[in-house]
């Protein structure tokens, strides 16, 4: 029994929905050290943390390969499936047909977006399916030990010598294309700019695509590889510096007038875009595309939000599903009376 | 010895002067895209108007225009409705397999035909219908332009003229198919009516062949398997339906669309109550279903033979995270493209146990359309309590064709979603392990993404894993788990449709099908007694994995004939698999793999053969 008074603990430090920093962790990571998809997962676990998302509104999917693994390890309280490679993209359509009020998060690597899985990655885009798709993009295959992946640069090298002869395949370039709403590219260890662009991609409601640089420590960080820590440190040209704005906080960003782009998100949140380089506006899909062909011809890894539109109708409300998820509607709503069975059999009579 | 068990009677001999009535079979040949479609069913409609039974074969070609397509119909006042080798009746309308087509009839069949073909010189031992189609459709229908569509009506009415079909019957038949257009039913009725005439006219019956009125189909409709399935699906409560084009299962996702529009949109606001997504490729349709099952919708996608060679990984995954999905197989011939547009039973070893590492499905195999309906509704329910994908086997020759069928029955049961665990179960749980076996059935408790509460959540992975769904790769956790999935199984066999059999009194033959098949032994059976008198036990499969009573009935019988649609004994190799040392020697197959439906006499003429060997 304490006969002294104890000092009043600490108060916990917790979001608007009352959960701590601890309450978006997942299990202890088992990649390696130093893995940029680590930083990755404490970047989405910050950003759900700092928007009040409510775990159980998650669902996480990802493919199959280091990146794919990563989803255990944030978000212990969401709802996980770890599919096959490659088809991140379906599981995560079918999810949210069946309930539209998942959030869907999709962990992706670049082989299992940009090779085996290239047909599910652009229809997906295609669709505008509402969902954060993130590449954890370092240009190999980490988890059967460094082999090039598509995203791989030409004449990027492998730690065996082997130089890549064949051209990148740009994600970003071809989302935007094909009708992502919301495209970026960041690199894992660009903590401030990555935490933006996630806290708006988590906010958006069409396809929000990007496709974080995370540097392979294991098989892709070295001399020679354009896919390294210090190669992207190196040549990393930030568009804009990226702040996001909750609608649930009162701030102003003050900015010279001029200087920057702010883009009204639809919960009412904001991304302010301070202008780095020239004019660029992020609603232009040629100049998207301009930018992404000039910047790779240069050799420089522009990173930021290329795109975003938030206009164009997502998947959902072209399928025009009510309101309700899909997967718990009563009886009375998807089996229809026996009278309707009689009229059919009626017409065929 | 078996010869001695049945002796060899002679075939009914009737004289070929008397009448054959309601007992035939009439082969329309004609070109794919001609147009012969609304004659074709329109003269399947009069007969089945007329109260007989009847059955209808449509073999078409992978082709849009141009190749050669035969339409049967088989009229039988026995209500026999398998495919009929013979021809008796013979509507000619291709000059490119007329001359092939006359020389294959059995003498006394009859021959419609363009005058212009000029067949009669053929063969003296057939009445032929010689018809001046082009002067018959010019003088109803003025505007060129229409002729050909409406110029294989002509056939219906001379066919009708020559059978004693009412040919009011026919008009009806034209209403019901043109509904609303009240002009083209007319145009097309002007032409079955000059068909008629001129058979009135010009033509005199040279054959035995007749139809009369009979009152075998109160109550009865005509649907394709491919509708069945659709409407067991809206039925059974499906929310998301994921596919790809694959002829013979593209109708059974399209029909969907159709119903669904129609009696799934809620009335309060005008949305869909489902999502029925065209998906890029059956990688992708699986994918989204497995997703969609995942998260606790009832979701499907249908598909054929190569579409679920794609889907072959996914369906692993989804056997071992235990996602429910249906997947309706409208099996065609293969392997590869093999005959897309022709019928057979070819995935059904492979579906069984379809993926990597060790798999095993449930499977429904319906042989009606009825069942195509009822098991559309069950594969549902079953998939959600068993939490794995469901496989309904269905076939080109079901799916495609017009059957008959006997009202469909409402479901009685309420819809059931296995074990499900709701935010209410989980206050009053300790915990919650996903894949923990509570009630020693094999069967865990699931949760659904979604719901509100902080125990809900748990990761699944078609990686190793323990009881709480934890990543693991400990041997004892990965056998655990497999024996758990193979008790389910275990479990299923119980639970799911029991064999159909029908016992002969001491009867030392079985036989045993599945599927379409059906529809050959049930003749099959009245041929080996009438003609043979050999009495033969039947047990027609409706589900895998099999029943006990599959085993007993092999027990009980010294051979047992297992007929099917494919080269390699799909099925009999599975029995092989599960029965007793001592029954195997039993099994013996009798195989049909020509992309044709199977047909009574062959199934009949293999077990004599083999018989004769015993
Ligand atoms: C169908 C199939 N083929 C191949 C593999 C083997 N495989 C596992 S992970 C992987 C590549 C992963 O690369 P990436 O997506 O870039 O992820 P990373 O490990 O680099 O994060 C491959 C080829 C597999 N799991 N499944
Ligand atoms: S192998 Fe590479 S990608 Fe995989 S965990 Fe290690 S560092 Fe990360």
């Amino acid at each position: 029994m304490a006969t002294t008074a104890m000092p009043p603990a600490a108060p916990k430090k917790v979001n608007r929905v009352g959960l701590e920093p601890a309450d978006y962790k997942g299990n202890r990571s088992t990649l390696c050290a130093g893995c940029g998809h680590n930083a990755i997962s404490e970047r989405i676990i910050e950003a759900c943390y700092e928007l009040g998302v409510e775990p159980y509104r998650v669902a996480k999917l990802s493919g199959i390969g280091c990146s794919s693994k990563s989803p255990a390890y944030f978000l212990r309280s969401s709802h996980g499936f770890n599919a096959v490679h490659g088809r991140m993209p379906s599981v995560a359509t079918g999810t949210v047909l069946a309930n539209r009020a998942i959030m869907a998060l999709g962990v992706s690597g670049d082989g299992d977006s940009a090779s085996i899985g290239i047909g599910q990655f652009v229809h997906l885009m295609r669709r505008n399916l509402p969902c954060v798709y993130i590449i954890e993009d370092n240009g190999c295959y980490g988890l059967t030990k460094g082999q090039f992946s598509a995203t791989a640069d030409l004449g990027s090298k492998l730690k065996t010598g082997v130089v890549n002869d064949l051209p990148p395949i740009d994600t970003c370039a071809l989302a935007i294309q094909l009708g992502a709403t919301y495209v970026a590219r960041s690199f894992s260890g660009d903590k401030k700019q990555l935490l933006a662009l996630l806290e708006g991609a988590l906010v958006h409601r069409g396809t929000a695509m990007l496709d974080v640089i995370s540097p392979c420590v294991t098989f892709n960080d070295h001399e020679g590889s354009t896919k390294s820590y210090s190669y992207v440190k190196d040549h990393d040209e930030p568009l804009s510096d990226v702040s996001f704005v909750p609608y649930f906080e009162d701030i102003t960003v003050e900015y010279e007038p001029g200087t920057s782009t702010e883009i009204a998100l639809p919960d009412g949140s904001r991304l302010v875009l301070k202008k780095l380089r020239t004019d660029y506006d992020p609603h232009s899909k040629v100049e998207a595309l301009r930018l992404l062909t000039e910047s790779h011809d240069k050799g420089e890894i522009v990173t930021g939000l290329f795109y975003i539109d938030t206009e164009r109708p997502n998947f959902l409300d072209l399928l025009n599903v009510v309101d309700e998820p899909l997967a718990t509607l009563p009886e009375s709503r998807v089996r229809p009376p026996q009278s309707a069975l009689n009229e059919v059999m009626d017409s065929l009579r | 010895m078996a010869t001695t068990h049945f002796e060899v009677m002679e075939a009914e001999s009737a004289p070929r002067s008397s009448r054959i009535v309601n007992d035939l079979s009439i082969q329309v040949a004609t070109i794919n895209g001609s147009g012969s479609q609304t004659a074709n069913t329109v003269l399947l409609r009069a007969l089945f108007q007329m109260g007989i039974p009847v059955s209808a074969k449509n073999l078409f070609p992978s082709n849009i225009a141009g190749l050669p397509t035969w339409f049967t119909i088989r009229a039988s006042r026995y209500g026999y409705v398998a495919r009929k080798k013979e021809i008796d009746f013979l509507v000619a309308m291709n000059p490119e397999t007329a001359e092939e087509d006359v020389l294959s009839l059995e003498p006394g069949a009859a021959v419609v035909y363009d005058e212009k073909l000029n067949l009669a010189k053929l063969r003296g031992d057939l009445a032929f219908y010689p018809v001046p189609f082009d002067p018959l459709v010019a003088a109803i229908c003025p505007d060129a332009k229409l002729r050909k569509l409406v110029r294989n009506m002509i056939y219906d009415g001379v066919v009708a003229k020559l059978l004693g079909i009412e040919v009011e019957e026919i008009r009806i038949g034209l209403e019901k198919q043109f509904k609303k257009k009240a002009k083209a039913a007319e145009l097309n009725w002007n032409a079955a009516r000059a068909g008629y005439d001129y058979a009135e006219k010009s033509l005199t019956k040279a054959d035995r062949f007749w139809v009369e009125r009979m009152d075998k189909n109160q109550g009865k409709f005509l649907i394709d398997g491919n509708s069945a399935c659709a409407l067991g699906a809206m039925f059974g409560g499906v929310t998301i339906c994921t596919w790809y084009p694959i002829t013979p299962s593209s109708s059974l996702a399209e029909s969907l669309i159709g119903y669904m529009r129609r009696y799934r949109i809620d009335p309060a606001t005008k949305k869909a109550t489902f999502a029925i997504v065209q998906a890029e490729d059956e990688l992708a349709a699986v994918g989204m279903a497995i997703g969609a099952g995942w998260a606790g919708a009832r979701a499907m996608t249908a598909t054929s033979g190569p579409g679920i060679s794609l889907m072959a990984e996914f369906v692993g995954l989804a056997y071992y995270s235990e996602v429910p999905i249906v997947i309706f197989d409208i099996e065609r011939v293969g392997p590869s493209t093999g005959l897309p547009t022709r019928t057979a039973q070819g995935d059904i070893l492979k579906n069984a146990y379809l993926s990597h590492g060790d798999t095993k499905h449930l499977m429904l195999i319906p042989s009606s359309t009825e069942e195509c309906f009822s098991m559309g509704v069950e594969a549902f329910d079953l998939a959600e309590e068993f939490q794995t994908p469901v496989f309904v086997m269905s076939d080109l020759d079901l799916g495609m064709n017009n059957w008959m069928a006997e009202p469909f029955e409402y479901p009685s049961k309420p819809i059931s979603r296995g074990k499900v665990l709701s935010v209410e179960d989980l206050n009053r749980l300790p915990g919650f392990d996903r894949y923990k076996d509570v009630d020693g059935d094999g069967i865990a408790y699931r949760t659904l993404p979604g719901t509100k509460h902080p125990k809900a959540s748990y990761f699944t992975r078609g990686s190793g894993h323990d009881e709480h769904a934890i990543y693991s790769e400990r041997p004892e956790d990965y056998v655990a788990n497999m024996d758990r999935l193979a008790r389910k199984f275990e479990t299923a066999r119980a639970r799911l449709p029991k064999p159909e059999i029908r016992e002969a009194r001491e009867a030392e033959i079985g036989i045993l099908a599945y599927g379409t098949t059906h529809w050959a032994i049930v003749e099959s059976l009245d041929q080996l007694q009438r003609e043979h008198h050999l009495a033969a036990g039947y047990c027609r499969v409706r589900a895998f994995p099999f029943s006990a009573e599959v085993f007993t009935f092999i027990r009980r019988h010294r051979r047992v004939y297992v007929v099917e649609q494919n080269r390699d004994a799909q099925m009999h190799r599975m029995l092989r698999m599960e029965v007793d040392a001592a029954d195997v020697g039993k099994l013996r197959s009798v195989l049909h793999y020509n992309g044709l439906p199977v047909d009574a006499r062959s199934v009949t003429d293999s077990i004599l053969r083999q018989e004769v060997r015993n």
